[in-house]
């Protein structure tokens, strides 16, 4: 008990002398996950429509698969992109390993199956409306994938932040593929698991706290964003 | 689509600029990190070299296959047949001793297996084999580890006959001390890493002192015929610096709990 207090104390104190270090690996906690987010959106949302509105032969073995996925293991991914990108691997000439962006790849592809699922769940939704009226105006296919898409943006968002607490929180695969460098690849997670291997539980607690307290900042600052906008999300 | 790609892009271009700047990785063990010795040193060693050094933290085992598949520009860990065996495979170019330091076997305050005043560190293992008490073991193939196996061996004893209470944790040594704590639990540690442990719990060294607990650290540069990549001239720098008078006094005076912890000892 006497340890979270001490956490929660340190927590504090951390952030109120804007510690440059922790500030650092927060900032660039959040640029991983944020990027990797942002390039798993733009592959998500747009195949979450594309499977909605149209029927082929797999669909539905690419969407139980897709489901399957949700779960993927971090620690595998990670185990497998360390092996692409390992020097000795097929994509070692690029120099990824251990840099940011083998993080950002490592956590697309841990978010994007996520994101797709729940994307495509909640445009399934709304198909069910829409289909009839869609079809009976005219509109092309990809004007269908530009509405559904608009019209379940709420649902989308919440996508968002399912993927963004995944990728934040994550660090079996940032672990493998980041290495936990120094002022180069280390972020919050790995910052926890080092001071963990160091026996400084209160540090590591305040990193934690760190951790949730940006986690929560990011949901309200997003449910925030919808309320101001009252009319145009609704 | 095409947006991902180009960001993809353009993030692969930042990442060759920044590349541009002087960087060396080195894998190094966990011992090495957690003992607090890096933050003595590295500093040190980038403000004399003008260069970015790139601490990757691992488990000898890991550390030397990071350096195999090309990943890291020099290794520095502690286990001498390993050693030897990427010498000889080639990966490595050489293996310069930098520095020594001692294991110690930790356990509980009262010491059920009554290892304390063993004459020597086979008797405390022997004791250890006997006794009824839990054994936290790193079970990840580092140094430590295999020093460990290393003495079983001496003493003709598998561990895994000491059962359940033989506890096999696949963890980096703060992380293995922290579930021996847990435990109250016996364990082998080097001395640097339990003396800048912050959670030492009920945990005590128990024995110390054997000639066999000698653990010595050494640096292995990758070979530029195995890895064309490798910064080779900047990893020859750091080996001289590492060898050098300034090493030496800083290494000897890196002191926890006012007990040096490592000693010096290149050639």
């Amino acid at each position: 008990m006497n340890e979270i207090l001490q956490g929660l104390m340190q927590a504090f104190w951390l952030v109120l002398s804007f510690d440059s270090e922790l500030i650092t690996i927060s900032l660039r906690s959040l640029y991983v996950t944020l990027t990797a987010l942002t390039i798993s959106t733009l592959i998500a949302f747009p195949l979450a429509a594309f499977l909605v509105v149209t029927r082929f032969r797999f669909r539905q073995a690419i969407i139980a698969t897709l489901n399957a996925l949700m779960g993927l293991p971090p620690v595998v991914v990670g185990l497998i992109v360390y092996i692409l990108f390992s020097r000795s691997g097929p994509l070692g000439v690029l120099g990824l390993l251990y840099t940011t962006s083998a993080m950002i790849i490592a956590q697309a592809i841990i978010i994007t199956p996520l994101i797709t699922s729940i994307a495509h769940q909640s445009m399934q939704g709304l198909w069910v409306d829409y289909r009839n009226l869609l079809i009976s105006i005219n509109v092309s296919k990809m004007q269908s994938l530009g509405t559904l898409m608009w019209d379940s943006k709420k649902a989308l968002i919440t996508a968002c932040l399912a993927g963004f607490g995944r990728g934040i929180g994550e660090v079996g695969a940032i672990m493998i593929v980041g290495g936990n460098i120094d002022n180069a690849t280390r972020v919050l997670t790995t910052a926890i698991s080092l001071e963990t291997s160091r026996g400084d539980f209160a540090l590591a607690l305040a990193l934690g706290f760190v951790l949730i307290s940006l986690a929560i900042s990011v949901s309200f600052t997003t449910h925030w964003l919808g309320k101001t906008e009252r009319g145009g999300l609704r | 689509m095409m947006r991902a790609l180009l960001i993809c892009f353009m993030l692969i271009l930042l990442q060759v600029t920044s590349a541009l700047a002087e960087k060396v990785r080195l894998a190094v063990t966990s011992s090495f990190h957690n003992s607090g010795l890096s933050d003595h040193l590295i500093p040190h060693l980038e403000t004399d070299l003008e260069i970015d050094i790139q601490l990757i933290v691992v488990g000898t085992g890991q550390a030397i296959k990071l350096g195999e598949n090309g990943d890291v520009d020099a290794i520095l860990v502690h286990s001498k047949p390993d050693e030897e065996e990427i010498v000889k495979t080639g990966f490595a170019k050489h293996r310069r001793e930098i520095m020594f330091n001692e294991y110690v076997i930790l356990g509980p305050a009262n010491d059920p297996a009554q290892i304390k005043f063993s004459d020597n560190l086979l008797e405390a293992f022997r004791n250890l084999s006997k006794a009824n008490t839990e054994f936290v073991s790193r079970g990840d193939l580092s140094g430590t580890h295999k020093k460990e196996i290393e003495i079983w061996k001496k003493i003709n004893f598998n561990p895994k006959k000491i059962g359940t209470k033989y506890i096999s944790v696949g963890s980096t040594m703060g992380k293995a001390i922290n579930i021996a704590v847990a435990f109250d639990a016996y364990i082998l540690s080097d001395k640097a890493t339990w003396l800048n442990h912050k959670n030492k719990g009920n945990l005590e060294i128990q024995f110390e002192g054997d000639l066999l607990l000698h653990n010595q650290y050494s640096f292995l540069p990758i070979n530029k015929n195995k890895h064309s990549h490798v910064e080779s001239k900047l990893v020859k720098k750091i080996e001289e610096w590492l060898v050098s008078e300034k090493a030496k006094k800083l290494i000897n005076s890196y002191i926890i709990e006012d007990k040096q912890v490592f000693t010096f000892n290149a050639k």
